[in-house]
């Protein structure tokens, strides 16, 4: 129905699609999987007409075609409900669903009785049941999922792209996606599902197409691919793969035998996290496994207080935290290097020295005025320390690389002294010499008696680098890797693993 | 999750209208409450405040003074009917204030080549203007603000232009047809009051029942979104855009006929009155929700303080700003409280 052959697509300094070859077949649901940085986005906003191809070729129907706008993809037949729900919050449901289609009278004017009527029926033929008068936003997140994938049918989709339709969904919304998925499958309509949920994955698709690295890897039948051989085909890591010491410039193991300086106790927020309990004592480096989503940003936010939690509660040094306040979090000692740098941490406009001392201003200044000759100090001890390569402590930190703009962050939080450090994905995007100090600067940090909480999609670096690892899944914790099991393989495992009696076991 | 499969069987209907009911229990009630007051809350109060005035004053429901209040609306009310689109939209039209007295300085002057003249010369010119606006804001993504100050700025300085620096005024001959559309009256209501109720008539029919309507809150709504579900965003901007300067003008045209001649200090802060009044109606300024009716009550609200200042006599003009600043201020407040309730689920 869709298919595309030798797709290559680059942004500036990036290849984020090579020779990528993709089809979707009428009646069939078609998973396509991969870690962050895959290609998957690229791959879905080429074929709804966001992006332009480089090079190759889309063929719909048989014929090639290029689609310069969503919209003339949408008009062609190739809907995408994406995560965030795309409609408009404060309009009706028929409203909604039926925008630009109105069912009008002989004079131009919309007639609502119809078009309620309408609506309607379009839900219900797809197991669906709300008041389509009521404003879209009063529904819960599943529904408006709901009537964003009726529209995406109503609108005679032949191919339907769902973005990680599940990613704020309970559970029985999931089960009510599924039934109109298998509907669509029914009506002869091929769909294109990402996610990262396993369960979901055997549950509702036939075929799937793993990226890696902007280039397919694997494709074919999903029932003839077990669970533990996708999740090493979406890693990149051979299952039995020995595992070779000194390839990170992590040394061994840390001492692990002190009282825990932190304790993150059954810390639950709705649709992310379950019950996630963990532990960092002084200078140990804790490992937070898991896939894309699986819950591992959220918990180092919920412990750094940026993430609301329901439940739960995080004890630093024996006195517990206020929840939900990031401020507090600082003054326990709790410093999160965000996964995002660019937006949540660095002030690119700013010197390296301000962005250096901007967490640590209000325990630098005396009456409200900011004591220069401190601040020089603690900047040029750290910029010393962390081997931060800039011209001088004035330099606008947008001009360092992007290795030397995460020191900066890192000396930011430093020179409040925590106890606790979050880092999460430190050396993503950052150059491979860069990685090398970022990781030695890591050990030597817990080394002088810092508890670190280390998130990392590279596995290597994950398991190299951590004394123990917690393994995340669907937001709940599944598995605590210690000693000798802390290895790639059994990292694999821990992940693709299903719950006991679970029929995919 | 794979063992709670075993629920899809309990029937999809059933699983998702408890979704929909999932909302916290009591909230319904309160919503629906904060959602009408958001609706009539204008209403209400234009209510209470008529009362109080004739219980006050004996001169404040008599029919001259209500005839008075109801004309002296009326073209504020054209204003502010171009103005709730714009709005409903999430932009904002700053330049009909220069418009309006553009309009009727336009209308004075043409009125010597005819009623036809006077009538179609600051449509023409004033929906041009508000054409130009819409395809800077639609096609180049301008923000509203700035792109209409400027032409507030233009207008202004082309009607200077046009009077020699405001020192010349076009009077309408008396005896024509055209001064009869502001100064005639029919059923012994003035004409320009039947023209403004016929015109937010017209406008609330465009705007609840029309595809164009439509779009109009979907674009204000989600403008991402409503490209992404096929609506004409762009073409949707600039419609409004023209609409707003066609009510300016129109108005501005009535005004002009009705005082026989085009006052060129007419105008000056109209622009924000009209937002008031809009805002004041229940539309809320980032753009989704409004309505064509509640900018003529909020029109009404409006003039009924400033006339019962008027009629205190004692208490300065000048604050029937005072008076009007504050009540926008305290709508506004109560808008983000009666909208955080509503979202806060």
């Amino acid at each position: 129905m869709l298919t595309v052959t030798g797709l290559c697509k680059s942004f500036p300094g990036v290849r984020a699609l090579s020779d990528v070859d993709f089809a979707a077949r009428a009646g069939e649901v078609h998973a396509l999987v991969g870690e962050n940085g895959a290609g998957k986005s690229t791959l879905i906003k080429v074929l709804t007409g966001v992006y332009q191809p480089d090079a190759g070729e889309v063929t719909y129907n048989g014929t090639p075609v290029r689609f310069a706008t969503p919209l003339q993809a949408q008009q062609a037949g190739i809907s995408t409900i994406y995560q965030e729900v795309n409609l408009v919050p404060l309009m009706s449901v028929a409203r909604n669903l039926l925008l630009g289609r109105e069912p009008r009278s002989r004079l131009r004017l919309i007639d609502f009785r119809r078009m309620h009527r309408e609506a309607e029926e379009t839900l219900r033929s797809l197991g669906i049941r709300v008041d389509v008068r009521r404003p879209l936003r009063e529904l819960g997140v599943g529904a408006q999922q709901m009537v964003a994938l009726a529209r995406a049918v109503a609108v005679d989709a032949r191919v339907v792209i769902m973005d990680e339709p599940t990613s704020s969904l309970e559970p029985r919304e999931v089960s009510t996606l599924f039934e109109v998925i298998r509907t669509l499958r029914e009506r002869g309509i091929a769909v294109v599902y990402v996610s990262h949920r396993m369960e979901e994955l055997y549950e509702i698709c036939d075929a799937v197409t793993v990226l890696r690295d902007g280039t397919v890897v694997h494709t074919g039948r999903l029932a003839d691919l077990d669970r533990l051989h996708l999740v090493s085909l979406m890693l990149g890591r051979e299952i039995g793969e020995v595992r070779r010491e000194g390839l990170t410039k992590f040394a061994g193991s840390h001492d692990a035998a002190a009282e825990p300086v932190l304790q993150a106790q059954r810390l639950t927020a709705r649709h992310r996290l379950h019950d996630v309990s963990l532990s960092l004592r002084p200078g140990e480096v804790v490992g937070l496994g898991g896939l894309l989503g699986s819950g591992r940003s959220e918990t180092a936010r919920a412990i750094a207080g940026a993430l609301p939690v329901d439940s739960g509660r995080v004890v630093v040094a024996g006195a517990p935290v206020r929840a939900g306040s990031t401020p507090a979090a600082i003054r326990a000692g709790i410093s999160l290097l965000p996964e995002d740098r660019k937006t949540e941490g660095i002030v690119p406009g700013l010197s390296v020295r301000e962005n250096i001392a901007l967490a640590a201003l209000p325990g630098l200044s005396r009456f409200g005025l900011v004591d220069d000759a401190r601040i020089d100090r603690i900047v040029d001890t750290f910029m010393k320390r962390l081997r931060i390569k800039a011209s001088s402590p004035h330099q606008k930190v947008g001009e360092l690389s992007g290795g030397n703009q995460q020191k900066v962050l890192l000396a930011r939080w430093l020179a409040l002294h925590p106890k606790v450090l979050l880092l999460d994905e430190p050396t993503r995007g950052i150059d491979v010499g860069a990685k090398a100090e970022v990781q030695a600067l890591v050990d030597e940090l817990a080394d002088e008696g810092l508890a670190v909480l280390l998130i990392s999609s590279d596995t290597e670096e994950l398991i190299e680098g951590s004394d123990r690892v917690v393994v995340l899944k669907d937001g709940a914790v599944v598995r605590e890797l210690t000693g000798d099991a802390v290895t790639e393989d059994e990292l694999m495992r821990a992940i693709a693993d299903v719950p006991e009696g679970g029929p995919h076991g | 999750m794979t063992t709670d499969t075993g629920e899809a069987t309990m029937g999809t209907e059933a699983a998702l209208a408890t979704t929909a009911d999932d909302l916290p229990p009591g909230t319904t009630g309160s919503e629906r409450l904060s959602a009408l007051a958001q609706q009539h809350g204008a209403l209400v109060t234009l209510v209470i405040a008529m009362i109080i005035a004739s219980l006050t004053f004996d001169t404040f429901l008599t029919g001259d003074n209500l005839e008075n209040m109801a004309l002296s609306s009326a073209f504020l009310a054209v204003v502010a009917l171009g103005m709730t689109f714009v709005i409903v939209t999430g932009g904002i039209d700053l330049s009909v204030g220069s418009l309006f007295a553009l309009g009727g300085v336009l209308a004075a002057w043409g009125s010597q080549y005819g009623t036809a003249v006077a009538l179609l010369l600051p449509l023409a010119v004033c929906g041009l203007v508000g054409l130009v606006n819409g395809l800077l804001i639609a096609r180049s993504g301008l923000a509203p603000f700035i792109v209409t100050l400027a032409a507030m700025l233009a207008a202004r300085g082309v009607l200077l232009a046009l009077t020699d620096e405001g020192s010349r005024t076009y009077l309408v001959d008396k005896g024509s047809f055209f001064v009869e559309l502001g100064q005639g009256s029919l059923l012994g209501i003035g004409v320009p009051v039947w023209i403004t109720v016929a015109l937010f008539a017209l406008g609330a029919l465009v705007l609840r029942r029309t595809r164009f309507g439509q779009y109009v809150y979907a674009v204000g709504g989600n403008q991402d979104a409503a490209a992404l579900m096929g609506a004409p965003v762009t073409r949707t901007k600039v419609a409004v855009y023209t609409l707003s300067g066609l009510c300016a003008g129109l108005a501005g045209a009535l005004n002009a006929a009705w005082l026989a001649s085009g006052v060129t200090i007419l105008g000056t802060g109209m622009e924000l009155e009209a937002i008031s009044a809009v805002v004041i109606g229940g539309t809320l300024l980032t753009g989704g929700f409004g309505f064509i009716s509640g900018s003529l009550v909020g029109v009404a609200l409006l003039k009924v303080i400033q006339n019962v200042i008027n009629q205190i006599g004692s208490l300065d003009s000048a604050y029937q700003q005072v008076v009007s600043g504050a009540f926008l201020a305290l709508v506004i407040v109560a808008q983000t409280w009666l909208g955080r309730r509503q979202r806060v689920l």
